[in-house]
């Protein structure tokens, strides 16, 4: 078999492999909001471990 | 008169404003109202003070609010079930739309609510569409209570019914998006794949040649029927109403492309055209996406039900429980607690009401009632708790009613530019496919479905199809950064054919809250004043403010003795041994001089037996008004529709002139009807108002202007919503909207040049696979680049950039 086949095929199976990663990021909603995790990310957390006075769950 | 700075330059903590009535100093920090200083209390309590280093003031202003009670439906179950997205007995879940968030700091805040109430277990926040989605436990915490937390931290949730159905919207866009992914992704690889074929490799096997042709059909079928399916349907449902739209050739146009390619790949023949198909699809949905982006945050399409309350206390039998506004009959006595809408029209049982119709006219002053009055529904109760009883079901109530005009049902029966041209564009196309058919019929028999299928597949309008969105995309985005929010790119296309502009005048041509306020009579001493000001600063009537603010720098006698408030007619008091009037003619005695009467609201004014004369109070007319109208009076035909008297028609007149119409004393549905007089005389109507007694004209008219001071403020269903002060801009606005329709011409002749080009080639059977990919992409890139910059140019030339 012509090794440009395989090749091909690997090719399209990697790339594949992104449009697959891009459909579940649509799907789990990360296009939804744009803004929010960009300023989230930049939240300092430390203070929260100060008070304890919530139960998970 | 004297005009005093005001009380501190310094601007709040919380909210940033400027500390006018009131400098409240707490924790050496400046705050402009007890409310303000409350929140900065709690979060400061609650260690969560890192909300005021993320940004300066990003508080949401809580002068004038009152929330005590207003909430108290949410304690019925049914409406619970109604608003939880997700309810177990240890965790509920719910989505709140917060119009209020603004900035980082209101994410920072509400993601972090669980430190401010016990029960709370998360909560996460939707910038883009303004909403907190919270999970909590009912056992710890009720939702009464966390709405009451919301709404005291300054982000009052926006519950209705009507919230749960925007889910819908969201899906549609995921759709979009997954369809441009699988496009993009075949288009790609496909045409990496074709590169040989192009450059006409002579290397390559055939059995090479032939597994990569296989390949891209296997690429290409998720595209014509996942990405292109929107296109069939649309274009199936056009002919199903015997109507072309522009889906109607680019249907055509793909599955000539995919049928031709099929059948050349399949018979060996040639490489087919797969390339230019999933490029033509990726680039028409990209136009689409264009094309449907909106403001997601702003709501175009409340109606009464989003400003009533859900559920009000029905009074039986000495007990009140909460009911459904819609379960409301006639004879039934309902609470009507401060703050609180009345949701139908009423009978007023108890002994007095003053109602504030803010809301339905725009007016600022509240309304006084007496025992045994007729209240329309859609007032606010300010005060104590009230007793009504229904006279009218809550849809057919007075102002509710309006909904029940036609106007709200009828059928979009709008054309768009695009499909007014689509009918004669396919025809054409048709006509030249089966003439050059018939030509080769004669000529070379086995050219026919050659060029008939190239035909086809070089004509479909993609690059035409990308006109309208782009131009008016770019359009509607610059005049967002104006302040003026589109709810669809259409909305300028109907701007276009604008013949008669309508206003509304309180709230539209007047400032709300800002009134005029000027004395007649003899000049008041410094001292009469200070006896005046002592008497208002008694009363909580909007007119007693109106004169407070107005003399804001005099000192206030302190002994203020037998104060009397006479609802409707006036106040009294015995201040510094003066008895010291102040309210309506009759109340004062004094003999009004008919001949001058405007009937502007007046105040007399009465120091012990002496009348001094009368404040009087008008609404202000926005600055620039006057010029805007001269503007818009050289084009258009204008007129103003008002719910008030005549009064102010004197003062009208002057500003717009005498081609003008006015119309006063106009119920919403007189206001209705106006509109449709007008386009029954051929006229295409532009209506601007900002009450919910203006929903009937925003509706039946071509275009809805909502105006507002306050984007997050209530609107009544509308077009579009445009900020009050940039409302003296919208000759400009209009100006450009028209302009737009100039570019899209342009692009459509761009556009049609390529198909000239393209069907020559394609009528003497000389199209390629390459040609093909090379004038679709670069036909479709040249119209959106001239879309975007001839746009960009002319906001340049209007000064909207």
């Amino acid at each position: 078999m012509n090794v440009i086949i395989v090749l091909i095929s690997i090719s399209i199976i990697v790339a594949g492999g992104f449009l697959a990663a891009f459909l579940w990021a649509v799907r789990s909603g990360q296009y939804d909001d744009t803004y929010s995790p960009s300023v989230r990310m930049l939240f300092d957390e430390k203070k929260k471990k100060t008070k304890k006075n919530h139960p998970k769950g | 008169m004297l005009k005093r700075p005001s009380l501190s330059n310094q601007n709040c903590y919380h909210c940033g404003e400027l500390c006018e009535d009131e400098l409240i100093n707490f924790d050496e920090k400046p705050f402009c109202c007890n409310g303000c200083k409350m929140v900065y209390e709690i979060l400061n309590e609650n260690d969560l003070c890192n909300y005021y280093d993320l940004q300066n003031s990003p508080g949401i202003n809580l002068k004038n609010r009152n929330y005590e009670q207003k909430f108290a439906y949410l304690e019925n179950k049914e409406i619970q079930n109604k608003l939880l997205n997700f309810s177990s007995k240890k965790l509920n879940k719910i989505v709140f739309s917060i119009p209020s968030i603004h900035c980082s700091s209101c994410i920072w805040l509400l993601e972090h609510l669980d430190r401010l109430r016990e029960g709370i277990i998360t909560s996460r926040v939707n910038f883009v569409r303004k909403e907190v989605s919270i999970d909590f436990n009912p056992e710890i915490v009720s939702l009464k209570t966390i709405v009451e937390l919301l709404a005291t931290i300054g982000y009052e949730p926006e519950i209705n019914l009507q919230n749960a159905s925007k889910s819908k919207s969201k899906k549609e866009n995921r759709k979009l998006y997954l369809q441009i992914g699988v496009a993009g992704f075949a288009f790609g690889n496909i045409m990496m794949l074709s590169f040989p074929e192009y450059f006409g490799f002579e290397g390559l096997d055939d059995s090479v040649r032939m597994f990569i042709t296989y390949i891209n059909i296997l690429l290409s079928l998720p595209v014509v029927f996942y990405s292109a399916s929107g296109y069939f349907s649309s274009a199936y449902k056009g002919l199903q109403q015997k109507y072309i739209n522009i889906d109607v050739p680019i249907t055509i146009g793909v599955v000539a492309l995919f049928v031709r390619s099929l059948y050349e790949i399949l018979t060996q023949s040639g490489p087919g055209y797969l390339d230019s198909l999933a490029g033509l699809i990726f680039f028409l949905l990209i136009g689409k996406w264009f094309q449907s982006r909106t403001y997601e945050s702003l709501s175009f399409e409340r109606d009464y039900k989003s400003y009533f309350p859900l559920a009000v206390a029905r009074v039986a039998e000495n007990e009140s429980e909460m009911v459904q506004i819609t379960e409301l009959n006639e004879g039934d006595i309902i609470e009507v607690r401060n703050q609180e809408i009345i949701p139908g029209d009423a009978e007023l049982i108890s002994d007095t009401a003053s109602i504030d119709y803010s809301f339905v006219t725009g007016e600022a002053e509240t309304i006084q009632k007496n025992q045994g009055d007729y209240i329309y529904a859609g007032g606010r109760q300010v005060g104590s708790t009230i007793c009504l009883k229904i006279k009218k079901a809550v849809s057919q109530s007075y102002l509710t009613q309006l909904w029940n005009n036609e106007a709200f049902n009828e059928e979009n029966t709008y054309d768009s530019l695009i499909n007014q041209i689509s009918k004669y564009f396919t025809l054409v196309i048709l006509l030249i496919a089966l003439i050059s058919a018939g030509y080769w019929y004669f000529v070379e028999p086995s050219h026919i479905l050659n060029s008939f299928t190239a035909v086809l597949i070089v004509a479909c309008p993609c690059a035409l199809s990308l006109a309208t969105p782009f131009t008016l995309g770019n359009a509607m985005t610059i005049l967002g950064s104006n302040k003026l929010y589109l709810k669809h790119i259409n909305v300028l296309e109907k701007l276009w054919n604008i013949t008669s502009i309508v206003f509304d005048k309180t709230g539209t041509l007047t400032k709300s809250e800002e009134a005029k306020l000027t004395f007649e009579g003899e000049e008041l001493s410094s001292q009469e004043v200070s006896l005046i000001i002592s008497l208002v600063a008694h009363s909580t009537h909007p007119l007693s403010r109106a004169i407070a603010k107005h003399y804001n720098d005099t000192a206030v006698f302190a002994s203020v003795v037998n104060f009397k408030e006479i609802e409707g007619q006036g106040l009294s008091a015995i201040i510094e041994k003066s008895l010291v009037q102040l309210g309506s003619a009759k109340f004062i005695g004094a003999q009004v001089d008919e001949s001058n009467s405007t009937d502007a609201s007046r105040v007399y004014a009465k120091i012990n037996e002496d009348i001094k004369g009368y404040f009087n109070i008008r609404s202000s007319y926005r600055s620039g008004l006057s010029a805007l109208i001269q503007r818009l009076g050289n084009s258009y035909n204008l007129s103003v529709l008002s719910g008030d008297n005549a009064s102010e028609e004197a003062n009208l007149k002057p500003i717009f002139g005498q081609n003008s119409t006015f119309a006063f004393n106009q119920k919403p549905e007189q206001k209705l009807a106006y509109i449709a007089d007008l386009q029954a005389k051929g006229e295409q109507v532009l209506m601007l108002g900002d009450g919910l007694n203006d929903a009937g004209a925003l509706k039946k008219a071509e275009v809805g202007f909502a105006v507002t001071e306050d984007v997050t403020a209530f609107t009544p269903a509308c077009d579009a919503i445009i900020y009050g002060k940039n409302l003296t801009e919208l000759s400009r606005y209009l100006s450009f909207a028209k302009q737009s329709k100039k570019v899209i011409l342009v692009s459509f002749a761009i556009s049609f040049l390529y198909n000239f080009i393209g069907l020559s080639l394609a009528v003497t059977a000389q199209i390629t696979p390459l040609f093909a990919a090379i004038l679709m992409p670069l036909s479709s890139i040249t119209v959106v680049a001239f879309a975007t910059f001839a746009v960009r140019f002319l906001a340049y030339r209007h000064k909207l950039v």
